[in-house]
């Protein structure tokens, strides 16, 4: 059986199915998630989600969003660790390294080319310029994505938490604070704030 | 600094920043430039700026302006060492919390951390949009271009590689 071949005349997903009928097995998961990663410029969830959800059937749409959720709230690149949480759903510790391979080998050889085609050729002014204009265009991807990240906050009218945003951004952009500083207040203390406001609203 | 010394620098400066990395790679990036540029000098702020668009531009997870600022600092054998130490600890954490919540379900402190979490992690990525943009945006031009891309990617759901290709273009055409 071809590692590809797609389950025979599915007519419908049944997105409630708690274990897909065919389990990845440790090559499938590395090509799946090396797949996945070659497909995605600027950030890879999307296409992550487009494949175990919907191409593979790996895991239901809930299921994605509760396993990206927990790789939210973790620390880390939260891809990789999504990948390594679900290659080991299927085959334990081994089927969590060969997704979090998968995933890392490719894009990691292509980003070492072109560091080294960059201290070759870095210097040339042609080149200098476009990356130039390529980075004026990323900054601008990622202010849109705090933007969208910031509106169900504001939508909410979360003060609070728009309050911690804010002080935050300026403790690390502006006073240059280290992370891990900010981080060891901050986060014992949004912590208290939140617990302290769902405890209102819950009397 | 020999070259054993400077793999485990890497290696420690990146294992303990991704505990610290909340909501992925992208909230790190003030912590990275504030280590390679101004703490360990590896890099200039134009190189980080440079490093950050190379990793946009080739395909994969954000995280990959380690692999760039390893190379940098000690080739091949740098790349793999930031990358690993970055990506590594904390998967196996993630690993491992899984686990553990499998085993005690129905606890409202996954829910707490979280809407606690979530704060923090867009002002620390928009400190990483200021501080990109300090480096990059050295024109009025180029802040326009910015902008643009900006309002782009939030009211169109195209492609971020063809704002990532036009930036680039108009670059090279000399505009910015």
């Amino acid at each position: 059986m071809s590692p590809d071949s797609q389950p025979a005349a599915v007519p419908e997903p049944d997105l409630s199915a708690p274990n897909p009928p065919n389990p990845p097995g440790l090559a499938e998961l590395f090509f799946a998630f090396a797949r996945i990663s070659l497909a995605g410029f600027g950030g890879v969830l999307v296409w992550a989600r487009r494949g175990i959800v919907e191409q593979h059937r790996w895991m239901t749409a809930d299921e994605f969003n509760e396993t990206y959720a927990l790789c939210h709230f973790l620390p880390g690149p939260n891809i990789v660790n999504l990948s390594f949480v679900f290659g080991s759903r299927f085959a334990g510790f081994a089927g969590g390294l060969a997704a979090f391979t998968g995933l890392i080998t490719p894009p990691m050889l292509i980003a070492m080319v072109l560091a080294a085609l960059y201290s070759h050729y870095g210097e040339i002014d042609a080149l200098r310029r476009t990356l130039a204009g390529i980075s004026c265009a990323a900054v601008g991807l990622l202010m849109a994505v705090v933007l969208r990240m910031m509106m169900p906050l504001v939508r909410k009218r979360d003060v609070a938490g728009m309050l911690t945003l804010i002080a935050v951004f300026l403790a690390i952009g502006t006073l240059r604070l280290p992370l891990q500083v900010v981080l060891l207040i901050a986060v014992p203390l949004s912590l208290l704030i939140t617990w302290i406001m769902r405890r209102r609203e819950a009397a | 600094m020999n070259a054993a010394g400077q793999l485990w620098t890497l290696v420690w400066t990146f294992a303990l920043m991704s505990f610290f990395a909340v909501g992925g790679a992208n909230s790190a990036i003030p912590e990275m430039h504030r280590v390679a540029v101004d703490v360990h000098h590896w890099m200039t702020d134009k190189q980080f700026a440079d490093a950050s668009a190379i990793s946009q531009l080739s395909p994969g997870p954000n995280v990959l302006i380690v692999t760039l600022i390893g190379y940098s600092v000690a080739g091949v054998a740098g790349a793999l060492a930031a990358m690993l130490a970055m990506c590594g600890p904390t998967a196996f954490l993630a690993y491992y919390v899984r686990g553990l919540l499998r085993r005690s379900s129905g606890s409202r402190w996954p829910a707490i951390l979280q809407a606690a979490l979530v704060p923090l992690s867009i002002g620390l990525m928009a400190a990483s949009a200021l501080i990109l943009a300090l480096a990059s945006d050295r024109s009025s031009a180029a802040a326009m271009l910015t902008i643009v891309a900006a309002a782009l990617a939030v009211s169109t759901k195209l492609n971020p590689f063809w704002i990532l290709a036009a930036g680039g273009l108009l670059g090279f055409a000399g505009v910015v």
